[in-house]
């Protein structure tokens, strides 16, 4: 397959089609509208199932019925859209069925806007809906990076019986670059997974349900939930890594943010500062001990996020005070041009903070104080 | 005692449209009539191995306990929107949701105008006792003027908590549906009417026509604080004048249709 210009949402669309979706339930809210229209012109065209519902409530539940039935279906949605979803996820994790979610953020809270947001980090990765679960969430930085993630996304999804979410901002669903689409994958599959309700054709009947009255029993599920989390944490940590062989000073930041925070370090790099950037790919489950063995080596870190420190947590959870942090945050749908970070760099290697700084607070202190200014 | 029944004597045996398991219903409840019913229909269409039931939130929420087919329990009210995710999927499956008064008509009242709107090729079996069961017996969408649930002590005060909605009428406005009809379980010639209706119903799914739906006026002894013979004509005195009985959308090739 050739490179094309494509743009974010579309591609991811037409990524998930080839990796053999059989199904897709949406409405529309932007900035991830490209998605649910491509879907609308494709899946028809294909023969496969397409469904513009009622509400996003509507829309996650009618995934929650195809994926009982073992066929690979997808929703997406931005951050209001989510929320609005939440119920539909919880329902999905506890009866174990593997779905996947592009959760294209905006910024919040409330209505809030359509511009780029990381806002989001916290509702997706520390589960969301009611009850003890953890979805896994893969951020991508780049177009081809989120089509590459489109196919994992699935596989994971139904290796685990698990919901897996491509979590990304407005900024990377609405710009195009250039990106290879993956061969299409043939279709039709069958979809006969040995726990799918499909019709008990020629097997004993299958229940599948997140109801548990017995306290005991719902919690045999809860452990096995657990269980394999356990497994995916062993399994499916992903990150990036750039100039960390010689590096003084590590940046760490997701997404868009670890993107523009990549310019930032190329630009300390022509400065002659040592310093190199952590990408965490998969944020849940988060790559706390690469972040660990990075303390060895490191004199500070700067964590940088489009929201106030949300994924600073994790990396604190890692760090443990043992290294001096510095945190740089925009909110609001505010994106961070790579000129500020570049100041936070050089800021950080002129007054590293104190180990046992909260890195989130002084931030804070900082923002705050610039505001009155 | 097997030896006592042959073929020849045979007049009535348990639909293997049921397991065997003992329901959880209340004495007197009509879910248990209402069951049967869905039972009878699927095993004599010969659909049972490949129908897909959806189950709701409230009374019958282990209705996937007693009918013996293949089913998934949706979350409150969101049935029609699950049974439209796996009948998209599975085209060539029956795919039907059981849902009462609270879980359609109250917060599932979205999922369910927009199926028949689709016209989604489902069959929707709603129970309407006009109280919510499970939780015990607070005020439902379908609850009569005046009545007195756990949530409306002193009767349902249509200044401040509203009229009843009456399902059959509004959806039957939707082009998408292909057959709407409301009969009750109150007694035997109404149960033979409802099973009839029930059977058309998954006919005009088999036959691709749209949108079925039959609305089964029920008993809530326990909701009602009545006893069981006393909540039938309870239900012929109180809730037939509210809720009348009648096809309210019988869509051309519905009505062409030969069972």
């Amino acid at each position: 397959m050739a490179r094309e210009l494509l743009k974010g949402n579309e591609a991811i669309a037409e990524a998930a089609i080839r990796a053999g979706l059989d199904a897709y339930y949406g409405y529309p809210i932007t900035p991830q509208n490209e998605v649910l229209e491509w879907m609308s012109k494709r899946m028809p065209e294909l023969g496969r199932a397409y469904v513009q519902a009622e509400a996003e409530l509507g829309a996650i539940n009618m995934v929650y019925g195809a994926a009982c039935t073992g066929a690979r279906v997808m929703t997406s949605s931005s951050s209001p859209g989510i929320s609005l979803m939440m119920e539909g996820l919880s329902y999905i994790a506890g009866t174990e069925v593997p779905m996947v979610l592009v959760n294209v953020m905006r910024g919040g809270p409330g209505l809030g806007n359509i511009a780029p947001s990381q806002g989001d980090y916290n509702q997706i990765c520390k589960g969301g809906g009611h009850g003890d679960y953890h979805p896994i969430v893969l951020a991508p930085a780049n177009i081809q990076e989120a089509v590459d993630m489109m196919p994992l996304a699935f596989d994971l999804a139904e290796k685990y019986l698990t919901i897996c979410c491509v979590l990304l901002d407005g900024s990377l669903g609405q710009m195009m670059e250039p990106a290879e689409l993956p061969e299409m994958k043939p279709y039709p599959h069958p979809f006969n997974q040995p726990w799918a309700v499909n019709g008990a054709i020629g097997r004993e009947r299958r229940i599948l349900t997140s109801i548990y009255l017995e306290p005991l029993e719902e919690e045999q599920v809860n452990l096995r939930l657990l269980k394999r989390w356990e497994e995916i944490k062993k399994n499916e940590i992903r990150y990036k890594e750039y100039y960390l062989d010689d590096a003084d000073y590590v940046v760490i930041g997701f997404g868009s943010a670890g993107r523009i925070a990549l310019s930032a370090v190329r630009a300390a790099r022509a400065k002659g500062i040592k310093v190199g950037l952590f990408r965490p790919v998969s944020v849940a489950p988060f790559p706390y001990a690469r972040v660990e063995e990075l303390c060895k080596k490191t004199q500070a870190f700067l964590v940088t996020e489009m929201n106030s420190g949300q994924m600073l947590d994790d990396i604190r959870l890692a760090v443990r005070n043992r290294v001096p942090t510095r945190f740089y945050g925009r909110l609001g749908g505010v994106m961070p041009f790579a000129d500020e970070i570049l100041a936070e760099i050089e800021a950080m290697v002129k007054n590293p903070p104190k180990a046992e700084e909260d890195a989130a607070q002084a931030w804070l202190q900082r923002a705050l104080a610039a505001v009155q200014d | 005692m097997a030896t006592l029944v042959t073929p020849e004597n045979l007049v009535y045996a348990r639909t293997r449209g049921l397991t065997d398991m003992v329901e959880h219903y209340c004495p007197g409840c009509t879910h248990g009539v209402a069951h049967r019913l869905v039972a009878e229909v699927l095993e004599e269409m010969g659909v049972l191995d490949r129908t897909i039931g959806v189950a709701p939130v409230g009374c019958s929420v282990f209705a996937y306990n007693y009918l013996n087919c293949d089913f998934v329990e949706a979350a409150h009210g969101r049935a029609p929107a699950m049974a439209t995710g796996i009948k998209r999927v599975l085209p060539d499956r029956i795919v039907f949701t059981y849902q009462g008064d609270g879980d359609m008509a109250s917060i599932g009242m979205g999922e369910i105008v927009h199926a028949a709107a689709r016209g989604e090729n489902l069959t929707v079996i709603f129970i309407n006792n006009a109280i919510y069961g499970m939780t015990g017996g607070q005020m439902a969408p379908t609850s009569l003027p005046g009545m007195k649930t756990s949530s409306s002590p002193t009767g349902r005060d249509v200044e401040s908590q509203g009229f009843p909605i009456r399902m059959s009428e509004m959806l039957c406005t939707l082009e998408g549906a292909g057959y709407v009809v409301r009969r009750s379980l109150h007694d035997p010639a109404n149960i033979r009417k409802s099973k009839k209706a029930i059977r058309t119903a998954f006919e005009v799914q088999k036959n691709g026509l749209g949108f079925s739906m039959v609305e089964l006026l029920s008993t809530c002894p326990t909701g009602w604080s009545q006893t069981p013979v006393a909540s039938l004509g309870w239900l012929e005195e109180h809730m037939i004048p509210a809720f009348p009985l009648g096809d309210y959308k019988i869509s051309g090739p519905v009505a062409a249709l030969k069972i």
